[in-house]
């Protein structure tokens, strides 16, 4: 029974982004939804990404030192561990963990309105491809933000490490940058824009697909919303440890 | 013209429409009349094309829809104009956006041609101060206008109302009446109305399809409809006491006015 609803919504889902791939109705029309939407999932983030990522910086560096005492360790360490736990996993995962919240539930309850709506029966009328109009700008403009903003927040945790790092005494500018210039792999950022790029992807679709296929009205519209958030969520967990599995 | 033929549709087991067969004629106000559940909304769905039937056929002025390619059925789609019971207007877009969306999305027209046809269909339904207002700052029968206006705007050879009255005082619901028969007559279009509003029955009714529990019941026009004889008409059409009362009393003066008495 659980396998063959899994398996009904894997092939609509398929079937979703299939669809999306036509010859659009108007270019003009469609790359001003596109702009629209990098808009709303890339600046719209921006508050939410600039908050988490400087405390999760801070705080990685309060703990690290804390845990970090013995005199033989060097202090410049503690900057390592914060740079390379913030590129491999906290800016990639946490940060799109909480996107999924943010973006995905406005993904899914903007078109889950427009079907309770029948906006997208109205498009549809009109002779517009609904899946290419209104799915494939909101998965191209989360596959573009996206990886964008995680770099935005490796630079902004380590910034805030930096912060932490100086203010209490921690460790001093000098030993911090002496830290993060030590041993650098920069396949470690490789793999950052990987993971991004695989979770921009996993959120938008996943949310898009929730809300497109809603049936009913407001409620449903909340459900499906609900469950676009904990369904990329578990999603964006399986694909942290495949990819890791993977590539390191 | 648009035609559908012994049209079949069922959900699940449960069989929604049974072997319909009917013409909506051009420039006509053709109405689908029926209670809740009655099938209207899925045949005029069906017609549309947003649900495929399971057999039978839809044909647009002789053609099958649902055999047509799809570029073939994107032309279609682009000579409909519907009209939605809660008029489906885009939320993040004001009036004037609404109604040029379809030009935006397909006409070559530069931006002055769009916005003064925009104002020209906007001026039809008798919107002339809302332009700028988003849908949430409108009343109901102003996004009716819109949503007529937006559908109008690509001069459609087809037009399609789902209850255009629901939510409507009566006076709203006459003016949304007379503007869809008028553009109906003025235009050419063959227009196809879902509704279970009485008015709208006696003012605008040309050709008439009262369908009763999936099956089509009764169909002529709305001067026919006060002499029918089917008694599932009657119960609909004068379903109150009221009614039925002014129904007797006309009959009474036609059959004095015939008699010279």
């Amino acid at each position: 029974m659980l396998t063959k609803k899994f398996l009904e919504h894997f092939g609509r889902y398929l079937m979703m982004l299939g669809g999306m791939f036509s010859k659009p109705e108007n270019w003009r029309v469609y790359w001003k939804e596109f702009m629209h939407q990098c808009n709303d999932i890339g600046i719209g983030s921006l508050g939410i990404v600039l908050i988490i990522s400087v405390f999760l910086g801070a705080v990685t560096t309060v703990q690290t030192a804390y845990q970090l005492v013995s005199p033989i360790i060097p202090k410049p360490v503690i900057a390592q561990i914060v740079r390379d736990s913030t590129i491999l996993e906290l800016s990639p995962t946490v940060v799109c963990i909480v996107l999924a919240g943010v973006v995905g539930s406005k993904i899914a309850s903007e078109l889950g309105n427009m079907r309770v709506s029948e906006q997208i029966d109205a498009l549809e009328i009109m002779g517009i491809n609904t899946k290419a109009y209104l799915v494939m700008p909101k998965i191209v403009a989360a596959l573009i933000m996206l990886p964008c903003l995680i770099i935005l927040s490796c630079f902004l945790a380590i910034g805030g490490g930096y912060m932490a790092g100086s203010l209490s005494g921690i460790l001093s500018p000098e030993q911090f940058k002496q830290g993060l210039l030590q041993s650098f792999m920069p396949f470690n950022v490789y793999f950052a824009i990987i993971k991004a790029f695989s979770f921009a992807f996993i959120i938008s679709s996943i949310s898009a697909y929730f809300g497109y296929n809603v049936k009913g009205g407001a409620l449903e519209i909340g459900k499906a919303s609900t469950t676009s958030v904990v369904v990329s969520c578990i999603l964006i967990l399986f694909a942290d440890y495949g990819l890791a599995a993977v590539f390191l | 013209m648009i035609e559908a033929k012994n049209v079949k549709k069922s959900f699940g087991d449960k069989t929604v429409l049974h072997d319909i067969s009917c013409v909506m004629e051009a420039g006509k106000t053709n109405l689908i009349i029926g209670s809740s559940g009655s099938g209207k909304t899925v045949l005029q769905k069906c017609m549309v094309g947003l649900l495929k039937v399971d057999s039978g056929q839809i044909l647009y002025n002789g053609q099958d829809f649902w055999a047509m390619t799809d570029q073939e059925r994107k032309e279609i789609r682009t000579q409909i104009g519907m009209l939605f019971q809660g008029s489906a207007l885009f939320d993040s877009k004001t009036v004037e956006q609404n109604v040029m969306f379809p030009l935006e999305m397909f006409s070559k027209m530069r931006y002055r041609e769009k916005v003064a046809r925009v104002n020209e269909v906007l001026d039809r339904v008798n919107l002339k101060e809302a332009h700028k207002k988003f849908p949430a700052e409108i009343s109901g029968g102003m996004k009716k206008r819109v949503a007529l206006a937006r559908a109008i705007v690509l001069n459609p050879k087809y037009l399609f109302c789902d209850e255009p009255n629901s939510g409507l005082d009566p006076q709203t619901s006459l003016v949304i009446d007379k503007l869809i028969k008028e553009i109906t007559e003025e235009f050419n279009i063959t227009t196809v109305v879902n509704t279970h509003d009485m008015n709208t029955v006696m003012e605008s009714g040309d050709h008439i399809v009262y369908m009763y529990q999936g099956y089509k019941q009764w169909e002529g026009s709305n001067k026919d409809i006060i002499y029918s004889k089917d008694e599932k008409l009657n119960d609909f059409i004068f379903a109150s006491d009221f009614l039925r009362d002014a129904k007797e009393m006309r009959m009474i003066e036609m059959q004095q006015r015939k008699t010279g008495e």
